[in-house]
């Protein structure tokens, strides 16, 4: 008798020539036929005007003369190493983490290529508008430093695989290291006001640190809305209800505004800091509302299950209802996040120079007037990336925990 | 035992308010409290200097990442005189809306950030203005080839104007006292107003004439468009300092007024060592060689002398800000011996 687990064997793939392709999808009928004349001819019409004014009509210079205020913005240029360094820090902590997470799978699948593509892409660019010739080398070293770090992080991985699971706590220690880094608290040198931080440096920092805070800030509203002791239901549920009632400009202008009315004189705290707070207690109101959800779609018998046998609510919550229920809603959470990202530009009007000031503080230079569609062009491209590479990131993480197959 | 997550809950969310409240730091500004903002921005070494940083001509951030612009050189005037260095400035941008609650909590030192002198915001708004360092006023941008070269010219003409902006309202009050008619062509956005009236859209495009002369730089044929010469409005713009702190704002006002004074008395940048050994009582008198002018208000007795080797006169801070970049005109900025309106009252 042999045992042999059946071979499943998918749905075989039928090769069909492109011509036979495109007259299926494109040419069927005569509706078809008109729609996709007229969507090429619009599409070329888009795609040909769009060219003409990248390639000979716009002005770059206005971007590769401010590049450098665009990234860091008025960042002391004899402190720059720092900004280096923890850049240095960060993709080795990347290169690493893709490495052991990727342990057991071919590093460069089509994925890794994909994602390591558009890396390149944007390294191009910034070679395409620097001029200094270390930071070129500096930017393609840390592209090889990636990979290299990639490929060690593998060896790791697959020597100690419980590594995983300290990533989290690697990251947070590594961000606290490049922060600190940035700011001249550590490596000697004259420290850098957080007041002081612009460009997109200052648009990472208030995202990374508002997105990191609110997430358990969120999550805890979550648990705190389903609880089922009244006071804390009640003001979980206050919170929630009046910070989504509110627009996020107005706790912003307030942050900006009445904080500095209320507090005694002498205490001030930093602008970037209240605007974190503004940005973290918005979003985790809106986080509870996701995780509440994904803590609905967990069947009770889950938890019954997990009282029959006898794990305690902390436990119950944190092993068994909190991994389904975030696993759940990862795209919303990541929805929630990209948008966090996106709404940091808000604080371009409460006068802090994140990445969108400091394009308007370069487009009031008398040089530069006018030049609005290319600055504006250049800093849509940064928010693109950034947020693609987060959709990116989380996809590969819905794959991590199997979510689509369940 | 569910009691047990509230209560990690409830803590939670205690030491994360605490935190947030607790994070804070003690380099700002003072605000009253009996001692003046003189005496705070001394012991600090620093000036806090609220500027609006988007603004062509007055703050804007240039190619190397400084603070550039008249706005902007008058906060650094102000760190040369008290620090003898002007790059004891601390630049914080404001927002139209916020400038003046900044001000008033005392998040910064002195609001200089084209902000115009009114009645409103002397008295009830509780600042208190120092010298005009900039008349400017509404007017009308119009191509060459219209051949209009009067406001009483554009009768049935249409004209692109900001929104929500006093220049809206001065527009309609103006035209509805000369008793003409006209067509506003209204938008959000200044940018797509520009372009528009380049497009032809409209006859005529208004705003404050530091704005239109910039503007008409960056349109495609600079030399088709004309700034008229007559304003509607008047806009002096100056700084603005906190209400009941007559020692600050009189070191403000008096800063400004070097600035004025040398330039009456031909003192500059490049010749302030020749004029060190001139025997003339006035030039001694300014530049702290003579008198006690300086140390009476709690200045350094040079204080003239160090804003105008850092910064230089007004008729330099002008021109390199305004009038080569623009190639705007005095006309009222120019010295009141020459016609114009910068006057300062004597140092003596």
């Amino acid at each position: 008798m042999t045992t042999d687990t059946p071979v499943f064997v998918g749905p075989p793939t039928r090769q069909i020539s492109p011509w036979a392709w495109a007259h299926k999808n494109l040419f069927s009928n005569w509706l078809n036929t008109l729609l996709t004349i007229v969507s090429v001819l619009i599409l070329g019409w888009v795609v040909i005007g769009l060219s003409t004014w990248i390639f000979s009509q716009a002005q770059w210079a206005v971007i590769r003369d401010n590049f450098r205020l665009f990234l860091v913005g008025r960042y002391p240029v004899q402190a720059l190493w720092r900004v280096w360094a923890s850049l240095g820090l960060i993709v080795a902590m990347g290169g690493i983490s893709w490495g052991i997470l990727a342990r057991n799978i071919r590093l460069l699948d089509r994925r890794g290529l994909l994602l390591l593509g558009i890396l390149a892409a944007t390294v191009v660019i910034v070679l395409a508008l620097l001029t200094d010739p270390r930071s070129i080398a500096l930017s393609l070293g840390m592209l090889v430093l990636l990979v290299v770090l990639a490929f060690v992080g593998q060896r790791l991985g697959q020597a100690y695989p419980p590594l995983g699971t300290w990533l989290p706590l690697g990251w947070l220690v590594g961000f606290l290291i490049a922060y600190a880094l940035v700011r001249g608290l550590i490596g000697g040198g004259q420290p850098v006001k957080l007041d002081d931080l612009s460009g997109l440096l200052l648009t990472l920092l208030t995202a990374i640190v508002s997105i990191v805070v609110s997430f358990p800030f969120g999550v805890l509203l979550a648990l705190g809305r389903r609880s089922e002791l009244p006071v804390v239901r009640w003001l979980s549920i206050a919170y929630i209800e009046l910070v989504r009632g509110l627009p996020l400009v107005t706790i912003l202008f307030a942050a900006q505004l009445l904080v500095p009315l209320v507090l005694p004189t002498g205490i001030r705290p930093e602008r970037v800091m209240r605007a974190i707070v503004g940005l973290t207690l918005f979003s985790a109101a809106y986080l509870a509302e996701n995780v509440r959800g994904g803590l609905q779609s967990v069947p009770r018998g889950q938890v019954e299950a997990a009282k029959a046998l006898g794990l305690n609510p902390v436990l119950n919550t944190s092993l068994i209802v909190l991994p389904q229920a975030l696993k759940a809603v990862i795209p919303t959470i990541v929805g929630q996040f990209i948008s966090l990202f996106k709404d940091t530009s808000l604080l371009a009007i409460v006068g802090l120079t994140e990445l969108l000031g400091m394009g308007q503080s370069i487009l009031a230079n008398p040089q530069y007037i006018g030049k609005n569609a290319e600055v504006y062009a250049f800093i849509g491209l940064i928010y693109w990336i950034c947020c693609y590479a987060m959709s990116i990131a989380s996809q590969r993480l819905e794959k991590q925990l199997g979510v689509t197959h369940r | 035992m569910r009691k047990w997550i509230s209560l990690l809950f409830a803590t939670v969310l205690t030491a994360t308010v605490a935190v947030a409240c607790a994070s804070s730091n003690d380099t700002a500004a003072g605000g009253g409290g009996g001692t003046s903002t003189l005496d705070t921005v001394l012991s600090r070494g620093s000036l806090i200097c609220g500027v609006n940083g988007q603004l062509p001509g007055f703050s804007f951030v240039n190619n190397e990442g400084e603070y550039s612009g008249m706005d902007a050189d008058y906060c650094r005037a102000i760190a040369a005189a008290l620090f003898d260095d002007p790059s004891k400035v601390e630049f914080r941008n404001l927002s139209a809306q916020e400038r003046f609650t900044a001000l008033a909590a005392g998040e910064i030192d002195v609001l200089i950030r084209n902000t115009t002198w009114t009645i409103n915001r002397d008295t009830a708004l509780g600042l208190e203005f120092g010298p005009t360092t900039f008349f400017d006023g509404q007017g009308m941008l119009v191509a060459k080839a219209s051949g209009v070269t009067a406001i009483s010219g554009l009768g049935g003409k249409s004209i692109c104007v900001q929104s929500g902006t006093t220049t809206e309202q001065n527009l309609t009050d103006k035209f509805r006292k000369l008793n003409i008619p006209f067509t506003p062509v209204v938008f959000d956005d200044e940018d797509a107003l520009y372009s528009a009236f380049a497009q032809g859209r409209c006859q005529a495009a208004t705003s404050d004439r530091s704005q239109l002369t910039a503007r008409r730089q960056s349109l495609p044929n600079p030399d088709n468009y004309l700034v008229l010469e007559e304003v509607i409005s008047k806009e002096p713009l100056g700084p603005a300092v906190r209400n009941n702190d007559s020692k600050w704002a009189d070191a403000v006002k008096w800063i400004v007024y070097s600035t004025f004074q040398a330039e009456e008395l031909g003192i500059e940048q490049d010749n302030l060592t020749q004029f060190a050994s001139s025997t003339d009582p006035e030039v001694k008198r300014l530049l702290g060689q003579e008198g006690t002018l300086g140390t009476d208000m709690g200045l350094p007795n040079d204080f003239a002398a160090r804003v105008i080797k850092h910064v230089g006169n007004y008729g330099e801070i002008y021109q390199r800000n305004i009038g080569e970049p623009f190639a705007l005109e005095r006309g009222l900025n120019s010295l009141w011996t020459d016609g114009g309106l910068i006057y300062a009252p004597p140092f003596r």
